[in-house]
């Protein structure tokens, strides 16, 4: 019976294997889960709250590949770059693995039909399109730092998803269902059993069984205040969409999560929020205050507060951040990216043919991948090549792709050398020792995998990364299916239980709805949006947000607890007047949570390890002493209370070379 | 900046249940106005939460009537801009308009292989089950980085 409002009808599948998300950590497991899984009976499945050919951080396009390893540098150098640019904490076993596995999912890509830039035997560069070598025979890409390529990136997505949907094909895969709770097994509750959540186009609930799933959600965004708060608040730098799912449902079913304390700050084109990579690495631009100094070079010696992670050739994104925000607090803004001077002297250098196409790519690089800066450029009459541009650090966004570590522990691989004890006490016992447990990319739940924006203490995957990294789960998925052919799981709750927690919002909105005559104000319920906004104004004036420079203390992080906790009793009060708000609703149930491990994990951590990032002025000091470990934590579902702990950190490459 | 959907041009996509721009919206936000009683405006979708748009340009790239424009975020953009792209098959074509009215057109490739003509595991091999704990993937790209052991110094 169809479903109506209020009353869902409710759809029960058992599969082996759910991957939950559509973005390239899905679409790479995707692909190479169906190879693996060839001539088993497993059935595969996969659920996407939007449309996976725009789907996830790559939707709109890249105008850049950030991880390329290539021939001439080695898996122990990428490792060594991640963990410098983290500020020392990071799992070297998860970013050597990363490293050596990359570039596969790359050449794929190519092969696909991505357009990757090209250098030819007199150094001059070309676009995607002219079919030069591809990078798989020996081609060479052109670099715009040591581990970006430059591609012609706008059907970057489309194109993945498309190898993604043909693999798995498409009777497996489900567009526009929101998977919003995890359930674990009746008779373990350290395994996963399924997963629950619901159609936005139709009145339906899904309740998922399996032996095992991928979670990959992206990161988080909108949890702090934006610093546009009209129509601009949609313009977030990452996207908007990503709503902390992966980290709040992993939670939520006791997984382990890892530096939740970590969050990217990034400096970018003010208001549009446009990528300035290129423009600092293949433009060779400077960034300046008002007064046309460059703050790098005049602030440098604050580089030298922070050894040895300031001291390296380029020096943790935190610090440079930390060196800009002198000057704003100094009152010697506005920050500007000189365009104008890096285009004069680009003219000077390069051919006639390549000077004619860098106006071009320089437009190229926002059309690819961030239109509304362009938006904002075309509003202001700003031609790059006659006037700067401001620049400014962003609101603060939790994810563990790009520039930043939060997420989930997840066991690594076994040949690097990773340890297999604990060297610090007061780790919970149930939790495993060492880094690895079994399974690559498998969480501390039996089950549970993770890859992209989920897997913590391993930044700088980036979209290629990404993508192997679903890939690597996938292969170990299958192995934890053939492993345990006999495991049946079974849910710990009713599916009744789930399907009315499930509507909750919408329950809340019929049951009430009558009792005001204007829609959003009433007091027996909270639309998702308000709700939205207290947690964001929360997040902005207690946790470090931009009100405050990104400054918080012990007694800010106190008061911000105590709003917390009533923020999350008033979300089961959340209406649902449509489906549309009942995704909302969820969405920024997961924000909640996510958010309430960033703050827990920034008050345990007695000390400022990212500053530029977040200051706590109470312990405004890198403290390499007692805290050179990681922060990791479990939440409790039935308490509702979060327990943080340390783990022993541990070198497995040598970071001292990055300072000969 | 929100996307805007032009009365004159969207034709509801002749009725279908779904809209093309409802169908590929990464956050939801295209909607089918099927009578007109949200908008006035029978049959044509609309943007229902305009300050939740990334601007990615998902709905307007993919419109079959280029109904779809974008008027930049109004809380921070000055009027008169415009940014509108025209995607082929094989490459995308971009009109630019400046609030002074200086123009610029830029076309740039976005695949060098036909739309719809992957196929994913031709010409590789079926995965070695005995590799399955292995690290590496099924096919051999000659994209592994092996590394030099020496490098790990735990081991």
């Amino acid at each position: 019976m169809a479903g109506e409002f209020g009353n869902p009808e409710v759809v029960e599948e058992e599969v082996d294997i759910l991957l939950i998300g559509g973005g390239m950590a899905c679409c790479g497991a995707a692909f190479e889960i169906m190879r693996w899984a060839e001539g088993t009976d497993l059935k595969i499945k996969l659920v996407d709250k939007a449309a996976m050919d725009r789907s996830g951080a790559v939707a709109q396009g890249l105008s850049a590949i950030n991880t390329y390893i290539g021939t001439e540098q080695d898996p122990a150098d990428y490792a060594r770059m991640v963990s410098n640019d983290l500020m020392g904490i990071t799992r070297d076993d998860l970013a050597y693995d990363l490293g050596r596995h990359v570039d596969e999912s790359v050449h794929l890509f190519e092969e696909w039909g991505l357009p990757i830039w090209k250098t030819d035997e007199n150094g001059e560069r070309h676009d995607g399109s002219k079919g030069m070598t591809p990078l798989k025979d020996g081609g060479k890409p052109v670099r715009s730092g040591k581990w970006q390529i430059m591609i012609n990136g706008e059907s970057y997505k489309w194109i993945v998803a498309e190898a993604a949907k043909k693999a798995l094909g498409i009777d497996n895969i489900q567009e526009r269902i929101f998977i919003v709770k995890l359930v674990n097994d009746k008779n373990d509750k350290n395994r996963i059993a399924g997963a629950v959540g619901f159609s936005t186009r139709d009145h339906k609930v899904v309740v998922y069984k399996f032996k095992a799933c991928l979670l990959a959600a992206g990161g988080c965004v909108n949890l702090f205040r934006p610093r546009s708060v009209g129509e601009g608040q949609g313009r977030a730098w990452y996207p908007v969409w990503n709503a902390g799912s992966t980290y709040a449902m992993a939670a939520e079913a006791g997984a382990e999560l890892t530096l939740m304390e970590n969050r990217f700050v990034p400096t970018r084109f003010k208001d549009g929020y446009g990528p300035v990579g290129a423009w600092f690495l293949l433009f060779k631009a400077k960034a300046t205050n008002a007064f046309e100094e460059v703050y790098m070079d005049r602030n440098k010696e604050m580089l030298d507060d922070y050894p040895p992670y300031g001291q390296a050739a380029v020096p943790a994104s935190c610090l440079r951040n930390h060196l800009m925000l002198k000057e704003m607090r100094e009152g010697r803004g506005p920050i500007y990216m000189d365009t104008v001077t890096a285009l004069a002297n680009l003219r000077e250098t390069l051919s006639p043919r390549e000077v004619k196409h860098l106006e071009a790519e320089a437009w190229e690089d926002f059309l690819d991948m961030c239109v509304g800066q362009c938006g904002i450029w075309v509003g202001e009459n700003i031609e790059p090549e006659k006037k700067n541009s401001e620049l400014m650090p962003t609101e603060p966004y939790l994810l563990g792709s790009h520039s930043g570590c939060c997420g989930i522990w997840v066991s690594g691989p076994t040949d690097v050398g990773a340890p297999t004890d604990e060297g610090e006490a007061g780790v919970p016992d149930h939790l495993p020792k060492g880094w690895n447990w079994g399974y690559r990319g498998m969480t501390t739940v039996q089950g549970l995998f993770t890859a992209g924006d989920g897997v913590g203490a391993s930044g700088h995957k980036f979209s290629s990364g990404s993508h192997a990294e679903g890939r690597m789960c996938a292969k170990s998925m299958v192995k934890y299916c053939l492993d345990n052919p006999d495991l049946k799981p079974e849910l710990a709750d009713s599916v009744d239980d789930l399907v009315a927690e499930i509507y909750k919002p919408v329950r809340n909105f019929l049951e009430h709805k009558d009792y005001s005559t204007a829609i959003d104000i009433n007091p027996n319920y909270i639309t998702p949006k308000m709700l939205q906004f207290r947690l964001q104004k929360i997040m902005d004036e207690y946790v470090a947000g931009v009100a405050t420079y990104y400054q918080t203390n012990g007694k800010m992080l106190e008061v911000a607890g105590e709003k917390l906790d009533m923020l999350k009793e008033d979300a089961e009060k959340m209406r649902a007047k449509d489906l549309h708000e009942l995704l909302r609703a969820w969405e920024n149930y997961h924000r909640i949570i996510t958010a309430e491990a960033h703050m827990k994990h920034i008050e345990f951590r007695e000390e400022s390890r990212y500053p530029g990032f977040y200051y706590r002025a109470d312990y405004n000091l890198v403290d390499e002493e007692n805290w050179k470990c990681f922060v990791n934590s479990i939440y409790d579902r039935e308490s509702k209370k979060w327990t943080c702990f340390k783990r022993q950190h541990v070198d497995l490459v040598d970071k001292s070379k990055l300072f000969k | 900046m929100p996307t805007f959907v032009r009365t004159d041009k969207c034709d509801g996509c002749k009725g279908q249940d779904k809209t093309a721009c409802m169908y590929i919206c990464p956050h939801d936000l295209m909607k089918l106005d099927k009578d007109g009683s949200e908008t006035g405006h029978a049959m044509r979708a609309f943007n229902q939460e305009p300050e939740q748009c990334w601007e990615c340009y998902s709905c307007v790239k993919i419109c079959p009537q280029q109904a779809i424009e974008a008027r930049h975020y109004a809380d921070i953009v000055p009027l008169g801009g415009s940014v509108q792209p025209l995607r082929g098959t094989d490459s995308i074509m971009w009109t630019i308009k400046f609030r002074n009215g200086t123009m610029k057109r830029f076309k740039f490739p976005i695949r060098t292989t036909p739309e719809g003509s992957i196929d994913p595991y031709a010409g590789k091999p079926a995965a070695d089950m005995s590799k399955i704990a292995d690290i590496g993937f099924f096919c051999q790209e000659n994209g592994f980085r092996a590394g030099d052991r020496s490098e790990l110094i735990n081991l």
